[in-house]
């Protein structure tokens, strides 16, 4: 699933950053909100289930665009291991942007709470009420949210290596500037 | 990590320590964020331990009001509620109910006559898919003023140290009040004879968009009949639940749901304060309970009465009590839920 591009198109770069930054900050807030019993706890509960379901549907979007556009080339020398890391990684980061959201949504459904986006706005359940699904479901979130962060934060150091160190144009690949694709 | 081949500088120690130094900055403010080097932050789980008795808590429940029965019933709204709050649960019409009476006691087998607090949750469920839950009880005010007093309250409550509630209450002159109302209050033999109180302030959201800060109250249609503590501990550890299956079998109970409108200036934000008895009620409908049922396996068991569970056209106020109940309910649910081997269905109700 490789394309001639040197760089991934424009919309997966502007989705690649815009979700950067809603992921980063559903994970402080899904840490943080459960921390506090401060009236913080509700704001933060009432951005992390909208917040949340936006995820799922642009990593959707996203799923499609990486099926339909592939991704750039790695730098060919890089070593066999490090590039099934990177391979591996784009599984496992798509995997906890779609699973996170239905795992939440299933958890909130278990519990029999409703699951309010805004306002009036909800969604139906999607399991039946199950305390042992809940109790699954909700452990599963919980360390998968720890997961996530770690996995990002292994994304981010292995980044810059890949730009201050090799700077070998895998950073460029994805680099958030609006410039015209260069076909090889 | 290899050596760059393309890189002509040698070890980049430099550059691989700004690399280092990024992953860690985000790493400490997220284990901030968790709270994680703020040991004083009062988390939704110090506020659920304090409420445990000295034995530790009863796995599978509810980690306060753990002794309850379930109900099922109805709503039906009157209309009036509408001008002062858009959600369609006050449209004239019948709604459906789910419910629990419940004591205000972490301990799930107390004998009913110990327990001062008396207490009902209760979720109406409107057909477009909203639901309004909350969880009332009968004492007209709160103990305390904010979450960190009640956390304090029980922490005083539950200390070896004999002088802790003296000095609780010196520090806390608010609670003589509740105090006054729980020694001198009259006491009642049925969760039907209960007047139950929302306490904390909300705010009906009108079709206009205008707030109006309010509480709310069950006012039962059955009159209270005093009666003294002492010949309610002469009656069998589960009296009220008795009582209240046998008295809903004989016919479906009421209650009405007034709303009291604050003034402007009137203490919302704490419900340790009464509003003054003159302000302004409404009548928005009566609450039927038509069938009662055990909790182990009835419709309530699996249901977290978070008041926080609002339609549109109710939201929280200034009181920041909601959210603080919200957290620690959630806590609550997610440790009972994990627990259920502790408190199983039965044979029969296993197959609902």
């Amino acid at each position: 699933m490789t394309t001639s591009r040197k760089r991934f198109t424009a919309p997966q770069r502007l989705l690649h950053w815009l979700m950067a930054i809603c992921i980063l900050s559903m994970l402080f807030i899904g840490v943080g909100m459960v921390s506090t019993i401060t009236p913080k706890y509700l704001t933060l509960v009432q951005i992390h289930k909208p917040l949340g379901i936006a995820i799922l549907v642009l990593a959707l979007i996203r799923l499609v665009l990486r099926i339909v556009y592939g991704a750039p080339a790695l730098p060919a020398d890089l070593p066999e291991p490090i590039k099934l890391a990177a391979n591996l990684s784009q599984y496992i980061f798509y995997a906890l942007m779609i699973g996170m959201p239905l795992i939440g949504w299933g958890m909130l459904s278990a519990a029999s709470y409703p699951v309010v986006l805004f306002g009036s706005v909800h969604l139906p359940p999607i399991l039946p009420v199950s305390p042992g699904l809940h109790t699954l479901l909700w452990r599963a979130h919980y360390c998968l949210a720890f997961a996530f962060f770690v996995f990002i934060l292994m994304h981010v150091g292995a980044i810059l290596f890949h730009k201050l160190v090799r700077n070998d144009g895998v950073f460029e690949a994805m680099a958030p500037v609006l410039t015209r694709d260069q076909p090889k | 990590m290899p050596e760059s081949p393309s890189s002509p500088e040698s070890f980049p120690i430099k550059r691989l320590l700004i690399i280092a130094a990024v992953v860690a900055v985000a790493a400490v403010a997220f284990a901030y964020t968790a709270g994680w080097l703020s040991p004083h932050r009062l988390t939704p789980e110090k506020l659920v331990a304090s409420l445990a008795p000295p034995g530790g808590p009863a796995l599978g429940h509810r980690r306060n009001h753990a002794k309850g029965i379930c109900f099922t019933g109805t709503f039906e709204a009157n209309g009036d509620g509408s001008a002062l709050s858009r959600a369609p649960v006050f449209v004239r019409g019948q709604y459906p109910v789910v419910g629990r009476f419940n004591l205000g006691s972490p301990v799930p087998n107390v004998a009913d006559a110990m327990v001062r607090v008396r207490g009902i949750g209760i979720s109406i469920k409107t057909p477009d898919g909203q639901e309004w839950r909350s969880a009332m009880i009968n004492a007209p005010i709160f103990p305390v003023s904010t979450p960190q007093d009640f956390y304090e309250l029980q922490t005083s409550a539950g200390s070896k140290d004999p002088d802790a509630m003296k000095r609780f209450i010196a520090a806390h002159p608010g609670f003589t009040t509740f105090l006054g109302w729980a020694k001198g209050a009259p006491w009642t033999g049925s969760f039907a004879e209960e007047s139950y109180n929302s306490l904390d302030s909300f705010l009906f959201v009108d079709g206009a968009g205008t707030e109006h800060p309010i509480r709310w109250s069950l006012v039962p249609v059955a009159p209270p009949v005093s009666i003294s503590p002492d010949e309610l501990a002469k009656r069998g550890p589960d009296f009220l639940e008795e009582e209240i299956t046998q008295r809903v079998a004989a016919s479906p109970q009421r209650w009405s749901l007034v709303v009291t409108v604050a003034n402007p200036g009137d203490p919302t934000a704490d419900p340790n304060k009464a509003w003054p008895a003159d302000r302004r009620t409404v009548n928005v409908g009566t609450l039927l309970v038509q069938q009662i049922e055990p909790e182990r396996d009835g419709p309530c068991r699996e249901i977290n009465f978070d008041p926080t569970v609002l339609p549109a056209g109710i939201t929280t106020s200034d009181d920041p009590f909601p959210a603080a109940r919200s957290a620690a309910y959630s806590r609550s649910y997610n440790s009972r839920t994990a627990e259920e081997s502790n408190y199983p269905h039965t044979a029969t109700g296993a197959s609902q």
